[in-house]
């Protein structure tokens, strides 16, 4: 099965909706799997990438570890997609992009309410916050975006089936129309 | 200050829709707008509290923080920027020892940028509480500083400072002559409204604003609705950086404006009509009262004018700093004391304008011309002009030239002929109708002003070829998304956008697919944009991209992406919270795969 089409998935600042919403296309993903397999992502603990036709992100970028993700994605896969509201625009989380930096890590660590022991953590193990949380496209090139909060399952299903199939893939208005 | 917003708001007769000018009053006095006169209006207009700050917050010329006893705005234009604005701003701030955007710690004195303030011809220019200043530099800067510093008032500054001068240097049909007082409504109402109005539809007169709607078309459609309440509007915001000719208008020819604002009224069948003067002409306001008071005497307004059974009167309202109120749906919003957000067309404003009452709102141009028009008759006005444009139209001119100011041209007149007359050399552009309009290079100069060719509302920016065209879209481009109105997300979002991505190719962090992206962007701008800011608002970096992709390919990095923000800079905060300085506390700009 060398010639099936490698996909790696990842959930940087995000939730694992998104995630949770690929799995929703149910018994169609039989038929994926049929074509696909994967290669870093939650669905299989493999811990890194290697040369992959499709990279899906899910989620904002907070923090360096997140910076470190997006661009071995980015190194290794062939198209990069950013899938959901938080990694085209910083979604939710990005929600702390209207207060300092400096006050969210002081309510967390040092004068919130319960704190004991305060202090800001610190070890070259722990990934440092950047100042804002950037939707992914601001931090490396990307190919294609997919809307949604999360996106449906049946735009997974019509985008990987259009990228599979050989076409350029399209979401007719109904699946990105929320209202 | 209870009993000052008492007054203010008897005054004005307790009426929101004077928000605007109550408003005013209370920034003038306390130099912003406090939260304790924001609760009592609320109570006195009988409007919420929330809807007040919303137009507080709108308005730039309004603050709900302090700013000082003297506030200084600085004019922001590109021709202000071409004249040295820049160093200027930098050696007023250090006279003044106060930063660009702040309070000097006494609260006397505050500085910051405006959008242009109609004074291209004699920048740079500023604002003092509001007063026009021109022609500023180091020695006037260092007088300013002095009467600053002893606290003088503006009543006691030197006259100089605040001259403008009118800077007409051609004039044509319309500038030549101004009409006798009084001239124009004797022969309208001795000819006959119906045939006057059919003068003006003979001589082909179209909007002056830009847009160019028939005049006569726009008098009539209002005279035939159903409702008798209608309302005459002189759009005298004139908020596109680079015009100035109303400015001049309403300072030397201000009775024919108000005569052809009183005969739409006779034609249209109204009794009020409305000035909207932006708030950076707010020196003129004191004359122009003189001169309606002058015309209320003598019979041209007010009760049965001329004795013809005319019952019509003009107020001037101020605007507080907002180019959309140029937009006239915005205008007539603000008119009504809310934030300048345009409305929905249709319903048009003939049809259903100020309070929702049919009104004709018109640029300060054509309600001279019409004056005129009146007077003179359609075939004189139609005689020049081409086929689809009749008539003369009056430009500002500024920029890299020797006689800046205003010029009156037939239409049709080519931009060479324009360039020769006001005596620019090696020019490498113009920018046609402000930064919402064209930009054209210096192989198009044989292009023609018309409507059907180079539609412009009289703005004429020129830049000779010492001059980066990439400093003026940038300066436009920061113009958009500052006075976008906020209220949709392709503009409100996407001119903020548009800025970024701009800034981001020019300062050198853009790549392969940056100029596709920005181009991609400025379409989703230009056609999903609510109303014509937006849909103009990428016209800069569309006009320069179709002239001179080479100055943006230019500017690309041969890699394929690398962000437009500082990556590392943005863990400084966490990193000196952390107290990390291991190598793992630092990003490199570009990923590894890149090089």
């Amino acid at each position: 099965m060398a010639n099936k089409t490698r996909v790696a998935t990842v959930s940087l600042a995000g939730c694992f909706g998104c995630h949770m919403s690929l799995l929703d296309i149910d018994e169609r993903m039989l038929q994926l799997a049929e074509l696909i397999e994967f290669d870093r992502s939650p669905l299989t603990d493999i811990e890194h990438c290697t040369n992959c036709d499709i990279g899906l992100i899910e989620g904002g970028v907070c923090n360096s570890e997140n910076v470190h993700v997006l661009r071995e994605f980015r190194k290794n896969c062939k198209i990069l997609v950013a899938v959901g509201a938080c990694a085209i625009n910083g979604g939710l989380p990005s929600l702390r992009n209207f207060i300092p930096l400096e006050e969210c890590l002081a309510e967390a660590y040092l004068d919130g309410i319960g704190v004991e022991n305060p202090q800001i953590p610190s070890d070259p193990e722990l990934p440092l916050l950047l100042n804002k949380v950037y939707p992914i496209h601001e931090v490396v090139k990307i190919d294609y975006f997919l809307p949604g909060c999360p996106p449906s399952a049946d735009v997974f299903w019509k985008f990987l089936t259009d990228l599979l199939d050989g076409r350029e893939p399209s979401l007719p208005y109904e699946l990105v129309h929320y209202d | 200050m209870k009993q000052f917003i008492q007054d203010l708001s008897e005054k004005n007769h307790h009426q929101a829709t004077r928000l605007l000018q109550i408003l005013r009053a209370i920034q003038s006095r306390y130099h912003y707008v406090p939260a304790d006169a924001i609760e009592q209006l609320a109570g006195l207009l009988n409007k919420p509290r929330t809807q007040i700050i919303s137009v507080v917050e709108f308005y730039s010329f309004f603050h709900l923080q302090p700013k000082g006893q003297f506030e200084i705005l600085i004019s922001d234009s590109i021709t202000d920027h071409m004249l040295g604005k820049i160093n200027l701003t930098s050696y007023l701030a250090r006279q003044l020892k106060v930063a660009v955007g702040e309070v000097r710690e006494d609260g006397i004195v505050s500085l910051d940028n405006t959008s242009c303030t109609g004074m291209c011809d004699q920048g740079p220019a500023g604002l003092v509480n509001g007063y026009a200043l021109t022609r500023l530099d180091r020695a006037r800067i260092d007088v300013i500083t002095d009467l600053i510093n002893q606290q003088k008032p503006l009543a006691a500054w030197p006259v100089e400072l605040f001259h403008i001068e009118d800077n007409i240097h051609k004039p044509g049909l319309l500038l030549k002559q101004q009409i006798n007082q009084g001239a124009a409504l004797n022969v309208a109402f001795k000819r006959g409204l119906k045939e006057t109005l059919a003068e003006i539809d003979k001589s082909g007169l179209r909007g002056r604003g830009g847009a160019g709607f028939k005049t006569a078309m726009k008098w009539q459609f209002c005279s035939e609705e159903a409702q008798s309440e209608r309302y005459v509007v002189c759009n005298a915001d004139e908020g596109e950086p680079g015009t100035f000719k109303d400015r001049v208008l309403l300072n030397s020819f201000a009775h024919q404006v108000f005569e052809g604002m009183t005969l739409c009224a006779a034609i249209i069948g109204a009794q009020k009509g409305f000035l909207y003067l932006r708030g950076e002409y707010l020196y003129l306001y004191d004359q122009l009262q003189c001169i309606l008071d002058e015309r209320r005497k003598a019979g041209l307004l007010g009760i049965d004018i001329l004795g013809q059974g005319l019952n019509f009167d003009i107020e001037i309202c101020m605007g507080a700093g907002a180019y959309i109120c140029g937009e006239e749906s915005a205008l007539i919003e603000s008119l009504e004391g809310k934030p300048g957000i345009p409305r929905n067309r249709p319903p048009y404003p003939v049809t259903q304008g100020y309070l929702g009452k049919p009104t004709v709102v018109n640029n300060v141009e054509t309600f001279l011309a019409a004056a005129a028009i009146a007077v003179n008759g359609g075939d004189w006005f139609a005689s020049v002009g081409t086929a689809k444009s009749k008539g003369t139209k009056i430009l500002s001119i500024s920029g890299d030239c020797a006689r800046p100011g205003i010029y009156e041209y037939p239409f049709g007149t080519t931009i060479e002929t324009v360039l020769m007359d006001c005596g620019a050399a090696n020019v490498m552009g113009v920018q046609v109708g402000g930064p919402s309009g064209t930009f054209i290079s210096n192989q198009e100069f044989d292009r023609k002003l018309a409507f059907e060719d180079l539609a412009t509302g009289g703005s004429f920016i020129i830049f000779d070829e010492s001059r980066n065209i990439l400093d003026m879209v940038n300066n436009f481009t920061h113009f958009f998304a500052h006075e976008s109105c906020g209220f949709c997300t392709p503009c409100r979002v996407g001119t903020s956008l548009l800025k970024k991505q701009f800034d981001k190719i020019v300062e050198g962090h853009g790549s392969a697919g940056d100029v596709a992206a920005l181009e991609e962007l400025c379409q989703v701008i230009k056609g999903y944009s609510h109303c014509g800011l937006g849909q103009t608002a990428a016209n800069p970096v569309l006009t320069t991209l179709e002239r001179y992709p080479e100055l943006y390919q230019d500017k690309l990095k041969k890699i394929s992406y690398e962000p437009g923000f500082d990556l590392d800079g943005a863990l400084e905060i966490a990193r000196r919270m952390a107290n990390r300085t291991d190598a793992g506390a630092h990003l490199t700009q570009v990923g590894e795969d890149h090089e």
